[in-house]
């Protein structure tokens, strides 16, 4: 599509409610974004309800055990020396994740101002406190399977459900930041060695990236509420 | 208001909304850390979760300046969680219930949830 039949396009958009049947009816296109952009929302929708089912059947186990279900608080709790703190680790991880999701927004706004090499430095700094994430629980995995004895079908410490919850939510989870931080990386070397430049100096792909990313962070929220607050 | 020039933005509205999602999340460790108990606790956690939600999907995602075809299609959906969440929440209670009925000792004291009254 050319240039000015776009912007003709867009000039009779129209706002609000009648705008959204407009643009459901429409004879071309109902959102006005990149197409890589509206499948990515779709995907991340679809992920939300994934998430969602973990999170309900979550809900409903807990609900309905008899045995005691193990204290988060105290689970996770990490002694550097002296008392255990509770929740240090995850409250650690939190902030990491958080950090990155400010970096990589950074890197969106880098993306579309076309500046190459602070977009390259932000993706892979994203990247990098995302695979420290990772990290963080593959330690924090090794600590509870080695140490505490936890298992997907028992545990020391109370109701037999803990484990397969946890790991599975959780496993989940990192499977995500790990994909994520493989597609951060591919993206951010592309970014640097001019394949989008050529391509029409665009930096969409960097914003779907960021989506991927900023949802990853958007879910983790939900399980530190629900599985280590709660 | 045009996605075709892409999603641009002050950087300074980024900075604030990083900050905040700091110190909300410290808030939220904080009713951890202080050990705070019943409907408090559940009410602190729900809000800081939401607050960093909303700000993470509004601004991070740039939602707030897509256009209302696109937030209606992704934000509304979700929305049918909350029924799936009441299914089953009745759902535990019932399996509660029931086990309660019969897989428990007749001198064993269950712990019952304060939406479920003994019979």
């Amino acid at each position: 599509m050319s240039e000015t039949s776009m912007t003709e396009t867009n000039e009779l958009l129209q706002e609000g409610l009648t705008g959204v049947v407009g643009d459901y009816s429409a004879d071309k296109q109902s959102f006005h974004v990149p197409w890589g952009k509206a499948m990515m929302w779709i995907f991340l929708l679809s992920d939300t309800f994934i998430f969602s089912c973990f999170l309900l059947s979550y809900m409903t186990v807990r609900m309905s055990v008899q045995d005691p279900w193990p204290i988060p608080s105290e689970v996770f709790a990490l002694s550097f020396g002296g008392d255990p703190i509770p929740l240090i680790l995850i409250a650690i991880m939190t902030f990491i994740l958080i950090t990155s999701s400010g970096t990589m927004a950074m890197a969106v706004n880098m993306g579309y101002r076309k500046d190459k090499k602070k977009t390259f430095w932000l993706m892979f700094a994203t990247a990098i406190l995302g695979a420290s994430f990772v990290g963080m629980q593959a330690f924090e995995w090794t600590k509870l399977i080695l140490d505490e004895g936890v298992r997907p079908w028992a545990n020391p410490m109370g109701a037999a459900q803990f484990g397969s919850i946890f790991f599975m939510i959780t496993g989940f989870h990192g499977l995500h930041v790990s994909a994520g931080v493989i597609y951060l990386l591919v993206v951010a070397f592309r970014v640097k060695n001019g394949f989008y430049e050529r391509r029409g100096n665009n930096y969409e792909i960097v914003e779907i990236a960021g989506l991927y990313w900023h949802f990853v962070d958007l879910v983790w929220v939900f399980i530190f509420a629900f599985f280590y607050l709660w | 208001m045009a996605s075709s020039e892409g999603q641009q933005h002050p950087l300074s509205i980024y900075y604030w909304v990083w900050g905040l999602l700091f110190v909300v999340s410290g808030f939220s460790y904080g009713v951890d850390y202080f050990q705070l108990q019943g409907s408090l606790r559940w009410t602190l956690i729900l809000i800081f979760m939401f607050v960093k939600a909303g700000f993470i999907t509004a601004i991070f995602m740039h939602m707030t300046w897509e256009r209302l075809a696109l937030q209606l299609t992704i934000l509304l959906p979700p929305v049918l969680l909350m029924i799936f969440i009441g299914i089953m929440a009745i759902e535990g209670d019932y399996t509660f219930l029931t086990r309660i009925e019969f897989f428990t000792e007749s001198d064993f004291v269950p712990v019952y949830h304060n939406s479920v009254t003994p019979h």
